[in-house]
C-alpha cells in the first residue's frame, strides 16, 4: 500500500487524472456559475463560452437579490428558521441524550427503544396527519411550526447519546457524591465534555434545515414566509426562460452553505462518517 | 455501526453501589431521567407517534379534507384492494424497483474514488470537498441546474451530443423513456459524496499490517483490493446498501422540482404518489393506505437489516 517516496511521480499522475475527473464531476456547478454572469442571449451559445463574452453579473445578481422577488427576504427567513431549529434541536437532543445514557431509570431503556423505532418511519408517511394537526392547532403557515417540526428529529439524540456514553460513569458518580444534582452534572461535567460533538451535530442540523424543501412545501403557504429552497423554486417558475437569472439565484442558494461547509468541513465529514447519518 | 469511538464504560462498580443505596435515591433518579428526556419524548409523541397511529387508521377510511370530520367513512380494506388494482400505483412500485439500481451504481463509483483518494493521491482535502459538494447543495438549485443542462433543444448536454454526431439525442427529463433514468443519474451524482465519505472512514479501520503482510507475499494492488480491502469493507458496504435502499423509498424533492411524476407517470415514485393523492387530489384515506404500504416496506427492510447484520457481517 504505502507508495514510497521514489514513486511520487505515480501518485502525481493519479492525482492529475483524478483532478480531471473531479472537474468533469463539478461541471454542472461551473456551468451554473459562469451562466449566472452572462447576458440572456449568451446562455445557450454553443460551443459553450466558459468565459462570458458580455458580462452581466451585477445586473443579474441585483435582480435576484432586490428585484421583484427579492432573495434577501428569503435569506432572512432561512436564517431565522435554521438558527432557531438548530438551537432548539441541539438543546433538546443533548438533554435527552444525557437522560438516556447517564441517568439510570428503569423506563429509560424502553423509552429509548420507542424513540429509536420512530427513526425508521419515513417522514412522508406521516405528513398527512401532521398537516391536519398543524391546521387544527394554528401552527400551519408559520415559522414557529416549521421550527418545531425540525427540532424534534431523533437523530441528534442517537448521535449525542453515543458521546455521552463515552463519558466515564465515575465522573457522574463522584459529582453526585459531592452533592450535585443531575442538572448541575449535565451543565458542568457532561455537556462540556461532549461540546465538540454537539457542535458537529449543530452544523449538520443547520445544513439540513437550510436545505429542507419538503417541510416548507407542506407547511407554508404565504410567499413572504418562504425559505430559500421554496423561494428558489418560485423564482424559477416566475422567471420562465430567463436562465441567467435562474442560475444567479441557484448560485445564491448554494454558495453561502458551501462556505459554511468549507469552514466546518472537518466536523461535517467526521460527523457524517461517525454515525453514517443521513438527513 | 461499530465505528463510533466510544470510551468503554468504567463505572460498573459505582453503579452497583448507587443501586444498593436504595429507594429514595432511585426515585430521584427516575424523576431526573423523565425530566431530561421529556422534551424530546413529548415532541416525538405528538409529532411522530400520534401521526403514525393516525396514518394507519386513516388507511381504512374514505375521506378528504374538504368534508370535515363527519365525512369519514370506514371502508375496511377497500383502499388496499383498490391500490393493488390501480395501474398508476403499480407503476410507482415498478419505478421504485428500477430506482434501486442507483444504489449499487453510486456505491461502486464511490468505493473506487474512496480507495484512490485515501491511498493514491495528493490534495485529499480538495477531493473530499469536490465530491461532497452536490450532497450539501440545495436540492432545488441542483435540480433546476440539471433541468436546464438537460433542456431538449438548447441544453448543453444535447448540444455536446449533437456535435458528437448523435442527430436525435433523447429529450431526457421530458421524455417518458428517459425521464426516470435522468433522475437516477442525477441521484447517483448527488449520492456519491456521502458513500465516499463513509467508505473512506471504513478504510481507516482496516489494520495496516494486513497490507504489509500482503506486500511481503508480493501481492499486487488488485489482489490486495479483492482479498483485503473489499472483504474488510463488507460491514460498510452492507450498511450503505441497506440505508441506500431505504433512502430510495424516500426520494421526493427532486421529483417535485423536475418532473412532478411525469411525463405520463414515468417518474412517479411511491412517495410522490402519496403526496399527489393527499395534497393535490385530497384523497386522505387513499394516500394513507399508500403511506401504510410505504411504511411496511421500510419496516421490513430495517428488520431485515438488523437480522442479517447480527448473523453475517464481520463486525
Amino acid at each position: 500500500m504505502p507508495l514510497s517516496r521514489r514513486f511520487d511521480w505515480r501518485r502525481g499522475f493519479v492525482t492529475a487524472v483524478m483532478l480531471a475527473v473531479s472537474i468533469l464531476f463539478l461541471l454542472p456547478f461551473i456551468w451554473m456559475l459562469v451562466t449566472s454572469f452572462k447576458t440572456e442571449n449568451d446562455v445557450f451559445v454553443y460551443p459553450i463560452q466558459w468565459i462570458p463574452r458580455h458580462w452581466h453579473a451585477i445586473e443579474n445578481y441585483k435582480e435576484v437579490w432586490i428585484g421583484r422577488y427579492p432573495f434577501y427576504r428569503y435569506y432572512w427567513n432561512s436564517i431565522q428558521v435554521s438558527v432557531a431549529t438548530t438551537a432548539i434541536s441541539a438543546t433538546v437532543s443533548s438533554l435527552a441524550a444525557y437522560g438516556f445514557s447517564k441517568v439510570r431509570f428503569r423506563a429509560g431503556k424502553w423509552l429509548f427503544l420507542i424513540v429509536l423505532a420512530t427513526y425508521m418511519v419515513p417522514s412522508q408517511a406521516i405528513l398527512v396527519p401532521q398537516f391536519i394537526l398543524y391546521r387544527n392547532i394554528g401552527l400551519f403557515d408559520s415559522h414557529l411550526g416549521l421550527i418545531i417540526i425540525g427540532s424534534f428529529s431523533v437523530l441528534g439524540t442517537f448521535m449525542l447519546r453515543q458521546f455521552f456514553m463515552g463519558v466515564p460513569q465515575d465522573y457522574i458518580e463522584s459529582a453526585k457524591i459531592d452533592g450535585a444534582g443531575h442538572f448541575r452534572i449535565f451543565r458542568q461535567v457532561g455537556f462540556p465534555l461532549v461540546k465538540p460533538a454537539v457542535a458537529t451535530y449543530a452544523i449538520l442540523r443547520f445544513i439540513w434545515t437550510w436545505n429542507d424543501y419538503q417541510n416548507p412545501l407542506i407547511f407554508l403557504r404565504t410567499d413572504k414566509l418562504f425559505t430559500l429552497p421554496l423561494a428558489m423554486q418560485k423564482f424559477t417558475s416566475m422567471s420562465g426562460e430567463f436562465y441567467s437569472l435562474i442560475m444567479a439565484a441557484a448560485v445564491s442558494a448554494i454558495l453561502p452553505l458551501f462556505i459554511v461547509f468549507v469552514i466546518g468541513q472537518k466536523s461535517v465529514i467526521e460527523g457524517i462518517a461517525l454515525g453514517g447519518i443521513k438527513g | 455501526m461499530a465505528r463510533q469511538a466510544i470510551v468503554p464504560q468504567t463505572g460498573a462498580s459505582a453503579r452497583t453501589a448507587a443501586r444498593r443505596a436504595g429507594g429514595s435515591l432511585n426515585r430521584g433518579e427516575t424523576l431526573a431521567g423523565w425530566l431530561f428526556v421529556s422534551p424530546m419524548l413529548i415532541g416525538v409523541f405528538v409529532l411522530v407517534l400520534v401521526p403514525i397511529v393516525a396514518t394507519l387508521a386513516l388507511g381504512f377510511a374514505d375521506w378528504n379534507f374538504v368534508q370535515g370530520w363527519d365525512g369519514i367513512r370506514w371502508i375496511g380494506f377497500g383502499n388496499f384492494r383498490r391500490l393493488f388494482q390501480d395501474p398508476m400505483f403499480l407503476r410507482t412500485i415498478r419505478n421504485n424497483v428500477l430506482f434501486l439500481l442507483t444504489v449499487p451504481a453510486y456505491m461502486m463509483i464511490s468505493l473506487v474514488l474512496a480507495v484512490l483518494i485515501d491511498r493514491y493521491v495528493y490534495l485529499k482535502g480538495y477531493f473530499k470537498i469536490a465530491y461532497f459538494m452536490p450532497y450539501i447543495s440545495n436540492i432545488v438549485a441542483v435540480a433546476v441546474v440539471w433541468q436546464v443542462l438537460f433542456h431538449p433543444s438548447y441544453g448543453p448536454v444535447n448540444e455536446v451530443l449533437r456535435s458528437l454526431g448523435f442527430a436525435n439525442p433523447p429529450k431526457w427529463l421530458a421524455d417518458p423513456h428517459y425521464a426516470l433514468a435522468s433522475i437516477m443519474m442525477i441521484t447517483v451524482w448527488i449520492s456519491i459524496g456521502f458513500s465516499m465519505i463513509i467508505y473512506i472512514a471504513g478504510l481507516q479501520t482496516i489494520p495496516r499490517d494486513l497490507y504489509e503482510a500482503a506486500d511481503i507475499d508480493g501481492a499486487k494492488a488488485w489482489t490486495k483490493f479483492t482479498r483485503i480491502t473489499f472483504p474488510m469493507l463488507s460491514p460498510t458496504s452492507f450498511f450503505l446498501l441497506i440505508t441506500g435502499i431505504i433512502s430510495t423509498f424516500k426520494v421526493f424533492d427532486i421529483i417535485v422540482v423536475t418532473t412532478q411524476g411525469g411525463p405520463i407517470g414515468s417518474t412517479s415514485l411511491m412517495v410522490y404518489y402519496l403526496y399527489d393523492q393527499a395534497f393535490t387530489n385530497l384523497k386522505i384515506g387513499y394516500a394513507s393506505s399508500v403511506a401504510t404500504v410505504l411504511f411496511l416496506f421500510v419496516m421490513l427492510l430495517t428488520f431485515g437489516q438488523w437480522g442479517v447484520q447480527k448473523k453475517w457481517v464481520n463486525d
